[in-house]
């Protein structure tokens, strides 16, 4: 069934993940270039989870995301110059050059932090929605984790939380089928993440992650139960890592065949499949997608240049932020 | 002046702050039973929404906290017991301590983390810690430990109200002991010591409980007129070094009177601050007067002499004298 979402949603849908894809090749030139310090964890290959998850979500709705940072911030709609700046570790960064690529939070648009411990980001989304409940707001929260977290004592003691105070909060796994290098199928008893919902009394929900609309509706029917005040879900997006688990590791490891990272590449890639729905079945001409592209390649240029342009950080900078105010 | 106990001044301050601020609200393990007699009359004034009562989760609820006072809230969780910290020091460190900073200032984190801490009641090696001193070599986190119930309350107030987390504990030796609270509101700066005694031959600095020690000991040595000025520097994050190093400059000597275990506690560091930067004023060795490197054992025969005693900072100050 083909629900009708709009034009200008599909058009943003698309725009968002084309930036997320644009913005991350770039940035792995960048990179290798040198112009980009540190290690790089891309999301190549998820694009369509993270935006059918963020865009379920309002503008003011917050969001924890984890290490693999770039797109959740792209995906919620945040502007790239200052993304782009922070990678560069300069000053106009998203985080004054104190965070880099596992870090690129960006609060405008509802972060709540990316947070690089695996795991760390699941009390944290669950408190804000504590608070938003006892603020009275209908403000829900998004916590994207990986197959991995999902075997760290905070999921467990979270989910519980969020349960028996029913947060609107939403669970949302990005199972790509591998923890750095090991099998989901390994370190998981079960087949399904989403099965242990069970065990916290909440509805949890299997989805393709590679299909931007299937994982925005099944998003969408978890904001609605949490703003209607009926307590957390957890959905798996069933997903893939085109890329290695960071850039800058200094070689790939053999955990995985090349016919299976074929296959996903050719055939489950959430933009290609995406574009072609948009033309084929939902009244898209190829030339307003072309448009969609050049515009989101020129965006991206615009940001690094703005990077580039940027001044670096003072080193006193590295003793600010520590603490704020005494009262 | 109303004489409160500790505890009441604990109460207390909540109280007033939870009547301040919408904000704010108390969670943690058997805080609605009133199990330590902190929230007498809470659930009453302020209902079950402030005050929560939680699963054993001390992990999550440190990471709730901190999600919570991102969007706007002003959390307290109470622990209870000290040691149940260890179980939630990825949060404390990666979330709470390094969220404003990692984030270049988009954030903060004003949550008040309370711990108690019971030791010399047999208890054993799991239940008797005292664990102030491993929080001070990270960043981000303030640490306050009162060593009387006036202190507690003022502390706790401007602690509720601070925009950063603040690590509060609370030694359970003192719970009981009274001071007077003016009955109209104080607050008492973070960050800021306070000479509790003036003297001029020796500065003792001492920390939470152990202030009580000094005193005693202050006041046996006065007779055989040896002047003793002690600093309670009431925060050990941040510390207030110039408070204790205007002290030395003045006596030239210094006892550290410390709960914890010696290596790399908070007397560590303020021996090695004043031998860094009052070195010049030193007229004999820093001693310090802390808990020995073993366990905490069961049997009170073994447990008593561990810890620092009047009579120990007696010979300690003796020792510093020559």
């Amino acid at each position: 069934m083909k629900t009708d979402l709009g034009r200008e949603l599909l058009a943003e849908m698309y725009r968002r993940m084309q930036r997320i894809r644009r913005f991350e090749d770039q940035v792995v030139i960048l990179h290798e270039k040198g112009e980009i310090p540190g290690a790089l964890h891309t999301s190549h290959g998820q694009e369509g989870e993270i935006v059918g998850a963020c865009m379920a979500l309002r503008d003011d709705d917050y969001m924890v995301g984890n290490h693999r940072s770039h797109g959740h911030p792209i995906g919620k709609g945040a502007k790239l110059d200052a993304l782009m700046a922070e990678l560069f570790g300069k000053q106009t960064g998203i985080c004054k050059g104190k965070g880099g690529s596992m870090h690129l939070a960006d609060f405008s648009v509802g972060s709540l932090g990316e947070t690089s411990i695996v795991g760390s980001g699941f009390p944290v989304a669950t408190g804000a929605a504590l608070g938003a409940k006892m603020q009275g707001t209908d403000r829900v929260s998004l916590c994207f984790f990986g197959d991995g977290a999902s075997s760290e004592g905070t999921f467990h003691e979270s989910l519980n939380l969020a349960a028996i105070w029913k947060l609107p909060v939403i669970f949302l796994c990005e199972n790509n089928g591998y923890a750095v290098t090991t099998p989901a199928r390994e370190t998981v008893a079960v087949a399904d993440i989403a099965s242990r919902a069970a065990g916290y009394g909440m509805p949890g929900v299997v989805v393709d992650g590679q299909d931007v609309i299937r994982t925005y509706e099944a998003v969408q029917g978890a904001v609605r139960r949490a703003r209607n005040g009926e307590g957390p879900s957890l959905i798996e997006a069933k997903t893939y890592r085109f890329k290695e688990h960071a850039a800058g590791l200094g070689r790939t490891f053999n955990y995985r065949t090349s016919s299976e990272l074929e296959m996903w590449m050719s055939q489950r890639d959430p933009i290609p499949l995406f574009r072609r729905q948009l033309v084929e079945t939902r009244g898209f001409t190829t030339g307003e997608v072309e448009r969609i592209d050049r515009e989101v390649e020129t965006e991206i240029e615009a940001s690094i240049a703005f990077a580039r342009q940027s001044p670096l950080p003072d080193p006193r900078e590295a003793f600010t932020h520590v603490f704020g105010r005494t009262a | 002046m109303p004489q409160l106990t500790f505890l009441q001044a604990i109460s207390a301050a909540q109280q007033e702050e939870m009547r301040r601020d919408s904000r704010v609200f108390l969670m943690g393990e058997d805080v609605r039973c009133n199990m330590f007699g902190v929230t007498t009359g809470y659930i009453e004034e302020f209902g079950l929404e402030r005050v929560r009562d939680t699963p054993i989760s001390e992990a999550s609820l440190t990471g709730v906290a901190a999600g919570a006072a991102m969007v706007g809230m002003r959390p307290i969780l109470d622990y209870t017991l000290g040691a149940f910290m260890y179980l939630a020091v990825d949060q404390l460190f990666s979330i709470v301590a390094k969220s404003r900073y990692l984030y270049g200032g988009q954030t903060s984190v004003p949550a008040v983390f309370r711990a108690n801490m019971i030791y010399g009641n047999s208890m054993a090696a799991q239940h008797s810690d005292r664990p102030y001193s491993f929080f001070m070599g990270m960043p981000g986190l303030k640490i306050v430990i009162p060593s009387n119930a006036y202190d507690a309350k003022g502390l706790l107030k401007s602690a509720i109200r601070d925009d950063d987390p603040v690590l509060f504990f609370e030694d359970t030796s003192l719970w009981s002991a009274k001071s007077e609270i003016p009955q109209t509101e104080y607050l008492l700066p973070l960050g800021k010591g306070k000479v509790v005694r003036d003297g001029s031959d020796v500065t003792v600095v001492a920390i939470g409980a152990m202030v009580g020690l000094a005193q005693t000991a202050a006041r046996t040595l006065e007779a055989e007129g040896i002047s003793v000025e002690i600093v309670d520097p009431r925060s050990l994050a941040p510390l207030d070094r110039d408070l204790i190093l205007g002290s030395v400059k003045k006596t030239g000597r210094v006892v550290v009177v410390d709960v914890s275990f010696e290596t790399c506690s908070a007397a560590s560091e303020i021996a090695a601050i004043v031998a860094d930067e009052g070195f010049w004023d030193l007229r004999g060795p820093v001693i310090r007067v802390t808990v020995p490197p073993t366990h905490i054992p069961f049997s009170p025969v073994m447990e008593r002499p561990l810890y620092p005693t009047a009579e120990k900072v007696i010979g300690a100050i003796r020792k510093a004298m020559g």
